[in-house]
């Protein structure tokens, strides 16, 4: 690989043992994915950041690396956490996993990492510019940055991540390439689609179909950025879609060819064959949304749609951090909690022990959560609209 | 046997050979260097201060993790062989500091054979 004079350095040890691995790292990574050279990233976003996802051994290597001097050059934010650094007790996370989870956290702020833990860096302060190299872990935070705003990253590890954000470079393969960036199939949307969870179900359908191919969607026609972020996810949890196109909607669309590719149609009744097989679950014990992490104008839609109503059952919102303080400063929490709900931060179903928490089955209106719960929380799904999941909670 | 450079460094001991991929992840206890996986061919047996030979790695990816535990404890294999080293094990001994060489026809190694690993050159030997 053809490496510059400083980069030679970081290789050679010259900037430490912990910069020497994290290049060597990159350097191996680079090779096995024939890539040329290096490019400079202009962010980060670490996986890996859950005591339930890394366990002792993660959380070791963490204080190791922080111990050794470990330090971030580029800005670089964290994935969600295994639980609410600030409510974890009243919200009946276990003892013994809070301590660990601290403990990680540490580690990655005294690393220079923004403990601030979203899968959605992107609506509280990590934001890349369109064509900007960045190397994010988040299967999700990937396809949104790749395909709504037209950054370049491919699916990091959260190792291989951390290596970038410490040496503040990743290897030029994959998804900073141009040629790898072409749609591989156009997938045509004859249903009509309205709730997030409408998205979710197509994601699921498509990313099942495509793996880890490139779609390009004909017929969204007014999907905003939150239900954008619902179809993504999906198809990166039933998939491996790290980037896809919109025709009319998402910025690189316009730029390729769909030429000769298979079509695939969508419609109503894929969908609905999709909600039904998403369904494992009747009875839901707790709703949980924000799959991914909620945006400030969907914790303002549930806070209106739970005025004055008395839930049965809780729901739980997820969001970041940054975007729960603004729903406290508008009196979006407080609406939500008067109903019996609460917004959730910095941590999300699929990382926490919810199966631990005595929950067995959770309803959702993520395609994402409902591809996940089974297998991680050992839950049974209900999946349903937001309308939907609102009506079993009172009941 | 001449292979790839994965992560650098010499190291000399007794092969032990799995023809079978091992997921470090609840396959390996990183405090005792013992393989713990059910019906794994190489259940029970210790890999600590031996050359580690398989085919390559396979499960989670907190596997890297588990690499880097197992040398921080002082029950690493002295290297790892493999036929293709995939990026979870690649991750994990780069990180730990293990030596590490693929592209190794390792139907060749036997275990209990006595090898010399110089992962710098990406050489195997037998001795």
């Amino acid at each position: 690989m053809e490496l510059t004079k400083e980069q030679e350095a970081m290789l050679n040890g010259e900037q430490g043992e912990v910069v020497e691995r994290s290049f060597r790292l990159l350097v191996r990574l680079g090779e096995i994915y024939g890539a040329r050279n290096m490019i400079p990233v202009g962010s980060v976003q670490v996986a890996g950041v859950s005591y339930k996802s890394i366990g002792d051994p993660g959380l070791e290597f963490l204080e190791d690396y922080a111990r050794l001097g470990a330090k971030v050059r580029v800005l670089t934010y964290l994935n969600p956490s295994g639980m609410d650094m600030k409510s974890w007790r009243s919200l009946g996370f276990p003892e013994d996993f809070a301590a660990k989870q601290m403990r990680i956290m540490r580690a990655f702020k005294k690393m220079g990492i923004v403990t601030t833990a979203t899968c959605t860096p992107y609506l509280c302060g990590n934001l890349p510019r369109f064509g900007e190299h960045i190397a994010w872990s988040e299967s999700s935070a990937v396809a949104f940055a790749n395909s709504v705003i037209g950054a370049r990253t491919n699916r990091e590890g959260g190792p291989s991540a951390l290596a970038a954000a410490i040496c503040g470079v990743t290897p030029n393969y994959g998804l900073h390439l141009d040629e790898n960036r072409k749609p591989q199939m156009v997938i045509n949307v004859e249903a009509e689609l309205r709730y997030g969870s409408d998205y979710g179900a197509l994601g699921y359908q498509v990313g099942k179909l495509v793996k880890n191919k490139i779609p390009y969607f004909r017929g969204l026609k007014d999907a905003d950025t939150d239900q954008l972020k619902a179809l993504g996810a999906a198809m990166a949890a039933s998939g491996a879609v790290a980037l896809y196109h919109v025709e009319g909607l998402t910025p690189e669309a316009s730029l390729v060819e769909t030429k000769g590719l298979e079509t695939v149609n969508i419609s109503s009744k894929d969908l609905e064959e999709t909600y039904a097989k998403l369904n494992t679950g009747k009875d839901p014990d707790i709703a949980v949304l924000g799959c991914p992490h909620a945006s400030l104008k969907e914790i303002a839609l549930l806070a209106g749609k739970l005025e004055g109503k008395r839930l049965k059952k809780p729901i739980w919102i997820c969001t970041s951090r940054l975007v729960k303080q603004a729903a406290d400063l508008m009196g979006y929490t407080k609406r939500i909690e008067s109903a019996g709900g609460k917004v959730v931060a910095d941590t999300c179903m699929v990382v926490s022990p919810l199966e631990d928490m005595g929950y067995k089955t959770t309803a959702v209106d993520s395609g994402k959560a409902a591809n996940y719960l089974p297998g991680f929380c050992k839950q049974s799904v209900v999946f349903g609209n937001l309308d939907e999941l609102i009506g079993r909670l009172e009941r | 046997m001449k292979g790839r450079t994965i992560s650098p460094g010499t190291a000399e001991g007794e092969a032990i050979v799995s023809k079978e991929p091992i997921g470090f992840y609840g396959g390996i206890d990183a405090k005792t260097g013992r393989v713990i996986e059910k019906g794994h061919p190489l259940e029970g047996q210790s890999v600590t201060g031996k050359i580690l030979v398989f085919p390559c790695g396979k499960g989670s990816t907190v596997g890297s993790y588990v690499i880097y535990g197992l040398k921080k404890n002082g029950v690493a294999p002295a290297a790892i062989v493999n036929k293709e080293t995939e990026t979870i094990v690649a991750t994990g001994v780069i990180l730990a500091g293990i030596p590490c060489v693929d592209g190794i026809d390792i139907d060749q190694i036997r275990s209990g054979e006595r090898l010399r690993v110089k992962a710098d050159e990406g050489l195997v030997e037998k001795i």
